[in-house]
């Protein structure tokens, strides 16, 4: 089962609570996303630390109930 | 799995840059790992290919190697440098261009 928008957007506010997170549906199918999301947290941290919180906010499903997620990550400006 | 992860240490270790992908460089069966083949041909730098899909041990062993849950996965010089998503960040942000110079691998 491939896993809804509004849960990916849960799952990362769950994890990540002031994240500002853009969802797009790349493929309008409910199963390609795009995910753009912004976060103090990410302040300091390497592009690889800050999508592995992304990543970790997800859990386990990710690569696996979803496994195409383009994700771009940014600091609030 | 201790003999994936030294299987996984060899190839990144004796190949200056090594990506994991689904598919070959020839025929990607997966959308990212095609970005992230057309990106590394762009910039012209020789690269292993590793085709997770004949491998299952490898599949499942480089996503705890690396803390990182999805493939493609690019290394360079034995270091994880990310996915297809920062790969192409770093192309744009002309970091990737910088990293493989800095690497000898391309002219500055």
């Amino acid at each position: 089962m491939p896993m809804a928008g509004a849960e990916i957007v849960a799952r990362i506010k769950a994890g990540i609570p002031d994240a500002e997170v853009t969802l797009t549906d790349l493929a309008g199918d409910d199963n390609h996303w795009a995910a753009h999301v912004v976060s103090a947290q990410f302040v300091g941290k390497t592009r690889v630390a800050q999508h592995k919180l992304v990543y970790a906010a997800i859990g386990e499903d990710m690569g696996g109930a979803l496994h195409a997620l383009q994700l771009t990550t940014a600091v609030p400006t | 799995m201790s003999d994936t992860n030294a299987r996984i240490a060899e190839i990144v270790n004796s190949n200056d840059v090594v990506l994991f992908m689904k598919g070959t460089p020839l025929f990607p069966q997966c959308g990212f790992s095609s970005r992230a083949v057309a990106i590394l041909e762009h910039l012209g730098v020789p690269y292993e290919g590793v085709d997770v899909l004949q491998d299952m041990e490898i599949r499942q062993g480089i996503k705890s190697y690396s803390d990182w849950p999805t493939i493609p996965q690019l290394y360079v010089k034995g270091e994880f440098v990310g996915g297809s998503d920062i790969m192409m960040e770093m192309y744009e942000a002309g970091e990737l261009q910088q990293l493989m110079a800095d690497s000898g691998l391309t002219a500055a």
